[in-house]
């Protein structure tokens, strides 16, 4: 016991230690190096709630893809760190505003306070090991079997506004040489090779 | 009963944390140091492999038939100065190689060897390997950053992308095999395949897993990061000494992590093709061992017969073929499997 206690408190002071780092480091890629810990710590914490298989997703999402993509747009950025740091003081009422309605949220979520009356089965439902079934089955069932609909719903949604973002940034460039592997597996010697007989000394 | 007041807390102390500690660090030791032999031995056979399909004769100089040779290298690489750039940003300029050895190192925790021979049996096995193999990308984009030169940065910049792109047909591959077994347990996956490997109903696959796997361990013919023809070392140019050791101890440990996952997802892990008299005599962990070494020998293989891609082919085949093709075999399992009620009951 004493040991998850010990490694909670790791796992949780350093989460929030790197949090403050994202905000307050002067690199841009430090920020996002320091995300990325944040968010392996917060996998920590999942591991220790009995919640492995949100800890693993939580790795293989947002650190193995989302944060490299985000890594990939700051570095070859070429932001000026300093100049958004002007604005700092002016977006702190508002910054702060916002963190603290999120805190307010959380303190409802966990002084269990529930609108609906299913919202409490809800989270119990969510619950490690539920009548003994590993995270994957109980999460599985929850998803795909209780909120299907909902979790179709939200799939579409994220599909449309992904085509939504494809659409925007797309252009159209004349001039771009592709290769067309289609047309180029169906070439044929006749259509493209012209044998010449060339006489000496007279070119064709 | 005289009650040792004063000494009981260290009893407890030694049963409960040092000697279970003791025995997990013993484990440890005992998966690092063959892993790190066979690394070793790794580089040496792909220089035999090589040579002996150019018609070379390959290193054979140092010691009997040149075996000694993976030492004499490592202490040549020990023995060199580590040189940092002015440019660089040190500290992850440091950090870059070690994360690239501890991520490799550390995906062997949940290897099944053989029945129960593992040192950690957990639940989310897969999805543990899948997540570690997938951060395998910061230590090759850290370094490319840290390093604060071109080479090493374009470099850096199209092992991400590669990476991350094939990273999306190896997931549709794990979930295509977790259809057929029904849980996320390595050692569950290996026993399913009792009756039939998974590379005979699976096969097409097994075929983009292992073209997979060459792309994600940044192997020839997809080594663009590295492409030494138009990047001088891609991104480990600036790596000199034991930082540039450790990127290739790590690369090679990917490499033998990936057969194994192969091994363990398709091959069937420990068990022996047929459960018969002369194949049951011989131990699990040695089966493992082969099937990894075949796979391995398909990594040298390919090597030492294909080209290198060049970047747009190898983004059009990831994203245009892989990714719909493994999709849609990913229906047509989960297909099969619901019309035929195959289905694995948890």
């Amino acid at each position: 016991m004493i040991l998850q206690t010990l490694s909670f408190y790791l796992f949780a002071s350093i989460c929030v230690a790197s949090g403050v780092m994202v905000i307050s480091s002067r690199n841009p890629v430090h920020a996002v190096l320091y995300l990325i810990l944040a968010f392996f710590n917060a996998a920590g914490l999942f591991v220790l709630m009995g919640a492995e298989f949100l800890a693993m997703l939580l790795v293989i999402v947002y650190v193995g893809a989302v944060a490299v993509l985000f890594l990939f747009v700051v570095m070859m950025l070429d932001i000026n760190f300093t100049e958004l740091r002007q604005g700092f003081l002016q977006y702190l009422p508002i910054g702060a505003l916002v963190g603290f309605i999120l805190l307010v949220e959380l303190l409802l979520v966990l002084g269990s306070w529930a609108v609906s009356p299913d919202a409490g089965a809800a989270l119990v439902a969510t619950n490690a090991t539920v009548g003994g079934t590993t995270n994957s089955h109980a999460l599985g069932r929850l998803i795909y079997t209780h909120y299907a609909f909902l979790f179709q719903c939200a799939g579409l949604i994220l599909l449309i506004a992904m085509i939504g973002a494809i659409v925007l940034t797309l252009r159209e460039r004349v001039g771009v040489k592709r290769q067309n592997v289609g047309r180029q597996v169906a070439r044929r010697r006749e259509d493209s090779v012209v044998v010449v007989q060339v006489d000496s000394g007279k070119g064709i | 009963m005289i009650c040792w007041n004063g000494l009981e807390p260290m009893v407890d102390f030694w049963q409960d944390y040092a000697l279970p500690g003791a025995i997990i660090v013993a484990k440890i030791v005992a998966i690092i140091i063959p892993l790190l032999i066979a690394v070793a031995y790794l580089t040496y056979a792909e220089r035999k492999v090589l040579a002996v399909m150019q018609l070379r004769r390959g290193p054979n100089v140092v010691g009997p038939f040149g075996l000694l040779q993976p030492l004499a290298d490592g202490l040549k690489l020990f023995m060199k100065e580590t040189i940092v750039p002015a440019g660089a940003s040190r500290a992850l300029f440091i950090m870059a190689p070690m994360l690239t050895f501890i991520l490799a190192m550390l995906a062997w925790a949940v290897i099944p060897v053989d029945a129960g021979w593992v040192l950690s049996d957990i639940n989310v096995g897969v999805l543990y390997l899948f997540a570690i193999s997938s951060l395998g990308v910061y230590g090759i984009i850290i370094a490319g950053w840290a390093s604060n030169s071109k080479y090493a940065f374009l470099g850096a910049l199209r092992s991400a992308a590669q990476m991350v792109s094939y990273e999306v047909s190896i997931g549709l591959v794990i979930i295509t095999v977790l259809l057929c077994v029904g849980s996320l347990n390595l050692s569950r996956i290996v026993e399913a395949q009792k009756t039939v490997w998974f590379v005979i109903p699976l096969l097409p696959m097994f075929v983009i897993y292992f073209i997979s796997a060459l792309a994600e361990t940044n192997r020839s013919p997809f080594d663009l990061p590295e492409g030494e023809s138009e990047l001088v070392g891609g991104y480990f140019t600036e790596y000199s000494s034991m930082t540039f050791a450790l990127f290739f101890l790590g690369e090679y440990a990917n490499m033998i992590l990936m057969s194994a996952m192969g091994a363990i997802l398709f091959l069937g892990g420990w068990l022996p093709p047929f459960d018969i008299a002369p194949f049951n005599w011989v131990p699990g962990p040695i089966w493992f061992a082969l099937k990894i070494c075949f796979v391995l020998f398909g990594f040298l293989w390919v090597r030492a017969t294909f080209p290198r891609f060049r970047y747009d082919q190898l983004m059009r085949l990831g994203w245009k073929v892989f990714l719909p093709f493994s999709l849609f075999y990913v229906v047509l399992v989960a297909g099969v499997l619901v019309a035929f009620d195959w289905l694995p009951t948890p």
